[in-house]
């Protein structure tokens, strides 16, 4: 039951903030491989159901290489800017991206995480307090939700947090899909143009930090230069802190609007863990970042993709479907099911979600703990919710208590 | 039944942590997978099994040798 003739336009709108766009459910029931059109007028295939997500991501004939004209992109031009610098990671294909991954997840170990936990919690803990002092209502988002995943990557990567306020508004307009071309383009540049200085002062003078130990790194094994680090970092800094930020504003508003759910997390800490899984697969926040260009023709879910085709790994569709997770649409704590796409699968899955995850337990946990007459300041439908966007979150949560 | 670990093309996710710590770690340097014990027993045998199911990689299975 699949048809070349597509029927759907990308990106679709989610019409709840709790749901996925409407459209993925019709396209899993009636054509789980869907033929979609882009914005531009280009075409590319849609995977909606999980298995076919996880089959591509961790199948290498699937190139992520964001410069290929047949990568599926949400902005037409997107291929252009991505050509412009060697993006890290998330771009490379074998062999490349092996070695360049495992010059850095060193840093990202789970023992490696745990060990900032004290300094994590001390961070969530000042921002509660200045919350708490401060006048009400309060917006979730700059109190608690920005800075706190943002001062966690500085402190990591060796980024001064004094310049916050210019990397967080140049990486929300390269992700705002609205942004004009070229104000996405100066964005990009002008990150780069920042983090190109702070690598050549740490050439200089290597630090002990992520950064630093990633020049002494470079000069011990000759793999490398100044380019692919400046690369790293733009990578490292924008994944750091806006997909974590959207997720701790989401996360809130799903506890606050879900009290049963909320009185789960509050009587036992042990549901904690789970807690995060079961909101990383609901909101699934980076739907579409897991898409694929096909190098040769390869069968998906019975579907022939041919070379050079662009096919978008649905990740919202994925995690909610009802083969996978029953009744996807409910909110779960106790779901206790760690098998969701919302980090992505395959090489590239998620180098930064160990450290996510500890943010988003530790942020939860405090903040009910601390605040237990918290609530929302707004009505549930007209907050600003980030339709606009790659990666789906908030714009303001006003909060009171 | 014995883990059989490909750190080849292991990606360091830690997943297999998560599942099972008194199982899996990770090389210090490499972020890769290491198997702490090879022929695990009742609820350990569960939560590699569940690490199987859940590695990003491929990089885990069981054998039954
Ligand atoms: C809730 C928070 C987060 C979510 C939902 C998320 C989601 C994702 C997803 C879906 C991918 C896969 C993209 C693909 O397959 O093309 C990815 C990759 C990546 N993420 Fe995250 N991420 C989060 C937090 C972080 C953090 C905190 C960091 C850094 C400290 C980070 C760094 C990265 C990097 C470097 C990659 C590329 C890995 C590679 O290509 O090998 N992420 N993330
Ligand atoms: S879950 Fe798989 S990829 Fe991740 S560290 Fe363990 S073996 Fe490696």
């Amino acid at each position: 039951m699949t048809s070349d003739q597509p029927t759907v336009t990308l990106p679709a709108q989610r019409t709840c903030p709790f749901s996925p766009p409407t459209e993925y459910e019709g396209m899993r029931q009636n054509a789980p491989v869907s033929r979609v059109t882009l914005p531009g007028g280009r075409t590319a295939w849609a995977l909606t159901r999980h298995e076919d997500v996880r089959a591509m991501l961790a199948d290498p004939r699937f190139s992520s290489d964001r410069t290929h004209p047949g990568f599926p992109v949400f902005v037409e031009g997107q291929q252009q800017i991505a050509a412009r610098f060697k993006l890290s990671l998330i771009a490379m294909d074998p062999p490349e991206h092996g070695p360049a991954r495992r010059a850095v997840v060193g840093e990202f170990t789970v023992k490696r995480m745990a060990a900032l936990r004290p300094r994590i919690q001390q961070i969530v803990d000042e921002h509660v307090d200045a919350m708490l002092a401060g006048p009400r209502p309060a917006d979730l988002v700059r109190a608690l939700s920005l800075p706190v995943p943002s001062l966690v990557i500085c402190e990591l990567l060796g980024v001064p947090y004094a310049d916050h306020e210019f990397f967080q508004s140049r990486s929300g307009r390269l992700l705002r899909r609205t942004e004009p071309l070229a104000g996405r383009e100066q964005a990009r540049d002008e990150l780069r143009a920042y983090l190109d200085d702070l690598i050549t002062e740490k050439e200089r003078e290597p630090t002990d930090d992520l950064l630093g130990r990633q020049v002494l790194k470079q000069r011990e094994t000759g793999r490398g230069d100044h380019a692919d680090l400046v690369s790293l970092a733009v990578l490292l800094l924008i994944a750091g802190h806006e997909t974590t930020a959207n997720m701790i504003s989401l996360g809130t508003f799903a506890l606050l609007e879900h009290p049963g759910e909320r009185e789960k997390l509050e009587a036992d800490p042990d549901v904690l863990p789970g807690a995060v899984e079961e909101l990383l697969r609901y909101f699934s926040i980076v739907d579409a970042v897991t898409s694929r260009v096909a190098t040769e023709d390869v069968e998906i879910g019975g579907v022939l993709i041919r070379a050079g085709e662009g096919v978008l790994g649905l990740g919202s569709s994925a995690n909610h479907d009802p083969e996978v997770f029953p009744r996807p649409g409910e909110l779960d704590l106790r779901r206790g099911d760690r098998h969701h796409v919302a980090f992505g699968f395959g090489a590239h899955q998620c180098l930064g979600q160990n450290l996510a995850r500890m943010e988003l337990q530790m942020v939860f946990e405090t903040l009910f703990r601390r605040v237990p007459g918290l609530r929302l300041a707004a009505p549930a439908d007209e907050l600003p919710f980030k339709d606009d966007s790659n990666i789906y979150g908030l714009y303001e949560l006003p909060v009171t208590w | 039944m014995r883990i059989v670990a490909d750190t080849s093309r292991c990606v360091g996710a830690g997943q297999c942590v998560l599942s099972e710590p008194e199982v899996f770690d990770q090389d210090e340097e490499e972020g890769t997978v290491v198997v702490l014990v090879e022929r695990p027993g009742g609820g350990e045998l569960e939560g590699a099994r569940e690490a199987v199911g859940i590695c990003p990689s491929g990089a885990l299975s069981l054998s039954e040798d």
